[in-house]
């Protein structure tokens, strides 16, 4: 299925949720959806038979200037479609619905968002810094990040 | 003292503790410095915390401050066993951005470049693995053999292991006056060696029992936590991207994807995992005899590529089939010659997150042959 | 006890005497321990295609008193917690049990050190005393590694005691002696009057002679576990407890350690030398046979013996230790009392 017939489905499906379809890329086309509904959104991709995303290939973390987002690279091992999703989140308030419960393999590529970007994933169970020590302040990702001079009055070399 | 409280004391008496080791940043089998929090009752595993980060450079922040071709050699240090095949999703992402068509020869090379290079770290991965059993004379056989794909591989690029060879639209060098037959000789040692050590381990009756039947990964689960390569195979689930998202020219070759059949064991356990290996390398050894065959001998390395890349704005993500599995790229580009966003998607990373999962009620040997079995590196985990 | 020790006939049992007998096989087991080691690196070596140590001394034989000095040379280290006495005496009376083992055992027929009648028993005591040491190194380093190397040691030693003494105790049934000296003028003769033979005997000896092989074969394999060799190696798992029960010890600690290994690996050997193997006696009757040629004999039996461990150290991999338990207790005794029985009843018949 192509990606354009996926989001007229979508668009049938959840209706507003669904915010727009890209296809201006040269490469990938995405859909953005609407980060309340993210949850239900990936649960009936993975679920409903027509769709079967049962692979999610990667999920990153962007700093968007003013928010922050998450894309979301879906894969269906059945079908062998592709779907790239995307939401966002105000920079002020990084709340983001987590689907580690639906595909598990998002729970680290979560748990690294949450470290380098800095976004919360709401319902994400066990959701702790996984590349920087567990006591590092910031996100380093952030593209208005300063690295720290000191840790544990270390000083940081750069 | 009742009775009854006496008996309750008693049994609380019996109740072994449980012991919380850890296992690394330094310990011989991690296979880097990966650090696992294992609590153990007596030798069962009862949880496994990994904690990674111990060598986490921020790669991703780095990318953003270089421009695209700078980028490469630290894409090299993601997966230092196989540097070959990380560079390439990378410079195909790009052609695919900026549209580039790279010349047939420079395909051919690169299939080449990477079947070796997958062959090299499978030997390293069979043979830690066979290390991590204790037995550590294969060690030493795969790794003669992988001496000589390396000396292949730096009279191409000029490097041993980090060979920054790939670039946009081509390749840094041509091949070398008597490539194809240094590759020929190489496959016929890999495929000697790998009958002695089908003898010597595989098939060895310790190893077998060692190894089979643990560290039992189902394929729902394993696609669940979006495993891939040997992990995937080894469960019997039959994806390869070279053949279900082909890519470059792997579909002019004739190779199967090997799987995880339970010949010995039950299928996701650690020696089919390991089988899916050894069986991977003789399929390597077919692609790299075709291309070998078919490769043209005329024809220039380079495409026609400004000498600043300098793609388009958007963003692609583009994934290659890596000897650990999906090595995916996410590539966001602004316009400019510096990326605004490179998010790589190490295979070994995701296949690590399986470890907590699979390990537990395993003994404590055990947990060392499936971290073994999933062969991850830690450059790659960690970023 | 007459005329087993040519010293004592020389000099006369006197004080002089004493010390030369028992610092001969010191000697001999330092000397030894060189050799051996040499042999694991050269052994290894041609196993997976390599040269081996080359630089120091010609073809690098002189690499193992290389190493020695080195271990001597290094900072001897008592981490900050451990319990130091226990910490510091467990090398020691681990090779002092490696070491005591060699007070029976017949190098000749006119030289074993004390040529007492419970040889056998004696080794088996002694044998045990290095799982004390290590259980106390291993405890007392207070580190987790190496606690369970030691536990895991010690249940392994224990384990593997019984088989070997059930197949020890069936050539003591079959010779009617434990006097290891006694054992070694029974087999004498052509090598088919070896006890991995079925001993001397006529020809109706032939029905035993697959149970005392199934002996030989239990006793070199539960030697291999009580050494700590792979595919036994478990309790030095370095795969997965970095180097067992002497992780934290280093310099000449460690060293001691290192010498009770190959001490160890000596003993065994020559317990099946001695009662499997013939002993000092020549293979071939008479020809050359006497004392002198007796420890070339032994010696050479013994050393054959120990390449072989090296041999499959370097070709197999490593057991599980649910799965040593599960050979020990449920493979090899198990056939151990078999092949008992049935020499049992071979005696009983003869």
């Amino acid at each position: 299925m192509l990606p354009n017939e996926i989001y007229d489905k979508l668009k049938t499906e959840f209706g507003d949720a669904v915010i727009e379809f890209d296809n201006k890329q040269p490469t990938d086309s995405f859909i953005v959806i609407n980060t309340e509904n993210l949850f239900d959104i990936c649960h009936t991709l993975r679920d409903k038979n027509e769709f079967l995303f049962d692979y999610l290939m990667c999920l990153s973390g962007m700093d968007l200037g003013e928010n922050v987002g998450v894309v979301y690279h879906l894969y269906s091992m059945t079908h062998k479609h592709k779907l790239v999703l995307k939401v966002t989140a105000p920079k002020t308030d990084p709340r983001v619905p987590s689907v580690e419960m639906i595909w598990r393999t998002a729970d680290w590529h979560e748990r690294e968002a949450y470290d380098l970007i800095g976004i919360q994933f709401e319902g994400h169970r066990n959701l702790i810094r996984i590349l920087c020590p567990y006591d590092w302040e910031g996100h380093p990702l952030r593209k208005d990040y300063e690295a720290p001079e000191y840790y544990h009055d270390m000083k940081v070399s750069y | 003292m009742s009775d009854k409280k006496r008996l309750d004391l008693e049994y609380s008496q019996l109740e072994s503790d449980r012991m919380r080791i850890n296992v690394g940043p330094q310990h011989p089998s991690t296979h880097g410095v990966l650090r696992l929090e294992v609590e153990v009752e007596g030798e069962i595993v009862t949880e496994v915390v990994p904690h990674l980060g111990y060598l986490h450079r921020c790669f991703e922040k780095h990318c953003e401050k270089m421009t695209y071709l700078q980028v490469i050699p630290y894409i090299d240090r993601l997966d230092y066993i196989s540097a070959m095949n990380n560079e390439w999703p990378y410079v195909m992402a790009l052609e695919k951005l900026m549209d580039i068509k790279v010349p047939d020869k420079v395909e051919y090379i690169r299939v080449i470049m990477a079947e070796l290079n997958r062959i090299a770290n499978h030997q390293i991965a069979v043979a830690t693995f066979g290390l991590d059993a204790g037995a550590f004379t294969p060690f030493l056989f795969f790794f003669r053999d992988r001496e000589y794909i390396i000396w292949i591989l730096e009279k191409m690029s000029g490097a041993r292991l980090l060979y920054n060879y790939f670039r946009v639209g081509g390749l840094a060098a041509d091949v070398y006056p008597g490539f194809k037959e240094d590759c020929l000789n190489i496959v016929k040692q890999v495929r000697k060696t790998n009958a002695e050590v089908m003898d010597l381990l595989i098939y060895n009756k310790i190893f077998i029992q060692r190894s089979a039947n643990v560290g039992v990964l189902s394929p729902d689960v394993a696609i669940n936590f979006a495993c891939s390569g040997p992990v995937l195979r080894g469960s019997g689930v039959k994806f390869d991207l070279r053949k279900d998202d082909p890519y470059s020219i792997y579909d002019r070759f004739d190779f199967d994807i090997p799987v995880g059949l339970g010949e010995v064991g039950v299928v996701g356990d650690c020696w089919n995992r390991n089988m899916v290996r050894v069986n991977e390398m003789e399929q390597s050894c077919r692609i790299i005899e075709q291309a070998i065959a078919q490769m043209p001998d005329e024809g220039d390395v380079k495409a026609l590529v400004p000498k600043r890349i300098k793609p388009p704005k958007g963003e692609v993500y583009m994934r290659a089939e890596n000897p650990k599995g999906e090595l995916g790229f996410y590539i966001v580009s602004n316009g400019t010659d510096k990326p605004e966003r490179i998010k790589a998607r190490g295979a070994s990373f995701v296949n690590l997150s399986v470890i907590p999962e699979i390990s537990k009620g395993y003994m404590f040997a055990d947990l060392i042959l499936i971290l073994g079995s999933i062969d991850i590196v830690l450059g790659e985990v960690d970023r | 006890m007459e005329n087993v020790n040519f010293l004592y006939d020389l000099l006369g049992k006197n004080i002089i005497s004493v010390v030369l007998v028992i610092s001969l096989p010191l000697m001999f087991v330092l000397v030894y321990a060189l050799i051996a080691i040499l042999a694991e690196l050269k052994v290894s070596a041609w196993i997976q295609e390599r040269l081996g140590p080359m630089r120091t001394g010609p073809w690098g034989i002189l690499q193992p008193i290389a190493e020695v000095v080195k271990l001597i040379q290094k900072e001897d280290i008592t981490p900050d917690k451990s319990s130091k006495l226990l910490y510091n005496l467990a090398p020691f009376i681990i090779f002092t049990g490696a070491y005591a083992a060699f007070a029976v055992i017949p190098f000749s027929e006119y030289f074993v050190p004390a040529g007492i009648n419970l040889g056998l028993f004696y080794i088996f005591a002694v044998g045990s005393i290095s799982a004390i040491g290590i259980v106390m190194g291993g405890w007392a380093s207070n580190n987790k590694y190496s606690l369970m190397g030691a536990m895991r040691s010690v249940a392994q030693l224990i384990s593997y005691e019984v088989p070997a003494a059930m197949a020890v105790l069936s050539i003591v049934v079959l010779a009617s002696t434990m006097n290891m000296q006694e054992i070694n003028k029974i087999q004498s003769g052509w090598f088919w009057n070896w006890f991995i033979f079925g001993g001397p005997g006529t020809i109706a000896k032939l029905w035993v002679i697959p149970f005392t092989m199934g002996l030989g074969l239990i006793y070199f394999i539960s030697s291999l576990a009580e050494t700590n060799r792979v595919p036994f190696d478990i309790p030095e798992g370095e795969s997965e407890l970095v180097a067992g029960f002497h992780t934290e010890y280093s310099g000449m600690k460690f060293a001691m350690f290192f010498f009770a290994e190959y001490a160890n690996m000596f003993v065994v050997a020559a317990v099946l030398t001695t009662i499997f193997l013939g002993g000092w006696n020549s293979p071939f009757n008479d020809f050359m046979q006497g004392p002198i040629w007796g420890v070339f004999w032994f010696v050479s039996k013994a050393f054959s013996v120990v390449l072989v461990q090296i041999w499959i150290r370097w070709t197999l991999p490593r057991f599980r230790v649910d799965q040593l338990m599960y050979i020990g207790w449920k493979v090899l005794l198990p056939l151990s009392f078999i092949c008992f029985m049935a020499i049992s009843l071979y005696v009983m018949l003869k």
